[in-house]
């Protein structure tokens, strides 16, 4: 049966237009989803008299004819995103109750187009991580379940509270940020649909930085339509960010169904990884073939510089996320830990205010940034970086239309299972997802199949610089395929 | 490369980030595994290779220099933890 939670965006769009139901009983119904579900920890801020509020402005423009493309669609915000007069944290300590007096650009979008805001979902801190474990709020836990297990499982990081939330029917999408696989990663352990776009196709203003040159904006959704309809309002060209392009948004939901007839598919021989469990090479295969029956032509490909992907993020990354960190200081918001001078100040503040995951990554950064170091780490890794976006160039030069690969190397873990003694292990995670960030390229995580311990698996594709609708198009056809994947209730 | 405990210490006065002596020898082994893990790009041939400075190709967008915002005083100090009118406080920096 379809209740007012179990719906897509669209259904509901249709279901408003026609005066089915109104956005106030939308979004009380999501409200009440919330509340029953707390124990998935994915909103850290719940704005029930906010979203109230918004749903009847979105009802009162719906009957006067004005609404707009997301009029009344309750959604949650990953805490990245400055949202004015909530309390907005990245899920950090030192942030404490910061209170933004201004919008984020992409938000600022939503509410514009009429979606209504059910609350602030939780996130690693500072959006670094890969498991959600990172969050000063505490871990978020995933809907789904391995079969006969009650084991709690992680969705996946950083936007982990956006997927848990989308997956367990919370609120009809979410905005997620996406550096290293942010987006893509969790989309797939939850059995959701992650756009990471191009890189400048989403403004970065007013998104608490991590690292400024591979953070971008995107859609956890529950369907490829979905996601299309969500980029459509989040994209677009703005001033205040530099990096942010000035070309149209084309309409991203008039790709869903179109033909991919004749598509060039790249299989990149780099992704099929010594070890790799043999059930994630099933789905690779099967994605493949699904877009082959859809008339795609599937070629091999070479991207020989992809297993350097990964270090080269974790000097790239770190060292700009050291840069941009370097604001919380204990003096203009947040967190204040006394010294006895202002140093002291400053040491007390950030040792207090950070979480371990964090401060290593500042201290890494700040390492490869740093006098006697800076040619052999940080240059090295630019030059890497740039070898890293020349494979895709060379591929894309040849006739690729878009790349298929797996979307993450494993399932969801449990809580608690992973990077406790080296930190490199929880980063391996992001081995498929980060070449795309490195080299600013769009990227869509589509739900394809499960294990054989019920969980979810997903499949990425990769396109060319923005060209998201050809992604919304492939990704259509492999939900079409696999179908789609529902975490059956227990919370 | 890996880096010793005196190196830590130096790293983390410069990112301003207290430690502890009971912190140095975690964070050293996690520095170093870090490191570890990046060294293999040490096998990359970098010869002739232009250090990316931005992933797409755009020119730097420059606005008119002109005041665009600005009054908004009180927004900018209302998270401050310490003000005084339309100051932030902190200790004695001159003695």
């Amino acid at each position: 049966m379809t209740t007012l939670t179990s719906m897509t965006i669209a259904e509901a769009r249709d279901g408003l237009a026609k005066k089915s139901f109104t956005s106030r009983e939308l979004t009380d119904a999501h409200l009440a989803a919330m509340e029953a579900a707390r124990s998935l920890n994915a909103f850290v801020l719940e704005t029930p008299d906010q979203a109230r509020a918004m749903a009847q402005a979105a009802d009162a423009k719906i009957a006067k004819g004005e609404a707009g493309p997301l009029a009344g669609i309750p959604l949650g915000i990953k805490d990245l995103f400055a949202t004015r007069d909530v309390r907005t944290t990245a899920c950090s300590k030192i942030l404490g109750n910061f209170v933004p007096p201004y919008e984020s650009t992409v938000t600022s979008q939503l509410w514009r187009d009429g979606a209504v805001m059910l609350g602030k979902l939780n996130n690693d801190e500072f959006a670094m991580g890969s498991s959600n474990e990172t969050s000063c709020f505490g871990p978020v836990v995933n809907p789904w379940r391995r079969e006969g297990s009650n084991t709690a499982l992680v969705p996946g990081g950083s936007s982990g509270g956006s997927a848990s939330a989308v997956a367990a029917l919370l609120c009809m999408g979410a905005t997620a940020t996406d550096t290293g696989g942010s987006i893509r990663q969790p989309a797939a352990f939850t059995a959701t649909v992650g756009v990471k776009p191009t890189y400048g196709r989403c403004s970065r203003w007013g998104i608490v930085a991590f690292a400024s040159s591979l953070d971008q904006a995107g859609p956890i959704a529950r369907t490829t339509r979905d996601a299309a309809i969500l980029l459509r309002s989040m994209a677009g060209h703005d001033p205040k960010d530099t990096t942010s392009v000035d070309i149209a948004v084309p309409d991203y939901e008039a790709a869903i169904g179109k033909s991919v007839k004749g598509m060039k598919i790249g299989i990149p021989r780099e992704y099929r990884l010594d070890g790799m469990p043999a059930e994630i090479e099933k789905l690779w295969s099967e994605g493949a073939a699904w877009l082959k029956a859809a008339g795609a032509e599937l070629v091999e490909v070479s991207l020989p510089h992809t297993k350097y992907a990964l270090p080269a993020y974790y000097i790239v990354a770190p060292a700009e996320a050291s840069s941009n960190l370097a604001r919380y200081d204990g003096v203009r918001y947040g967190l204040r830990e006394q010294g006895r001078n202002v140093i002291e100040l400053y040491e007390n503040t950030r040792a207090s205010g950070f979480g371990a995951e964090v401060r290593r990554r500042v201290m890494i950064g700040t390492y490869v940034l740093s006098a006697g170091y800076y040619d052999a780490y940080y240059i090295r890794a630019q030059k890497v970086r740039t070898l890293i976006k020349k494979d895709f160039e060379d591929c894309f030069a040849k006739g690729v239309t878009a790349i298929l690969t797996p979307a993450t190397p494993s399932a969801a873990f449990g809580v608690g299972e992973k990077g406790g003694a080296d930190p490199v292990e929880m980063y391996l995670n992001d081995i498929f997802t980060v070449t795309v960030n490195m080299a600013g390229l769009p990227g869509i995580a589509v739900p394809a199949g499960k294990d054989s311990q019920g969980l979810p698996l997903g499949l990425q594709l990769i396109g060319r610089p923005f060209d998201e609708e050809t992604l919304f198009s492939l990704g259509e056809v492999i939900e079409q395929a696999a179908g789609r994947f529902t975490a059956p209730r227990w919370w | 490369m890996s880096v010793d405990a005196t190196t830590v210490r130096r790293i983390a006065h410069l990112a301003r980030i207290a430690v502890t002596d009971a912190e140095v020898p975690h964070l050293q082994g996690e520095l170093n595994a870090m490191l570890a893990f990046v060294e293999q790009l040490s096998e990359v041939n970098v010869d002739g290779v232009e250090p990316m400075t931005s992933v797409t190709p755009m020119e730097m967008k420059k606005r008119a220099d002109v005041v665009t915002d600005g009054d908004i005083a009180d927004d900018i100090l209302k998270n401050a933890p310490a003000t005084e009118d339309h100051f932030f406080l902190v200790p004695k920096v001159v003695e």
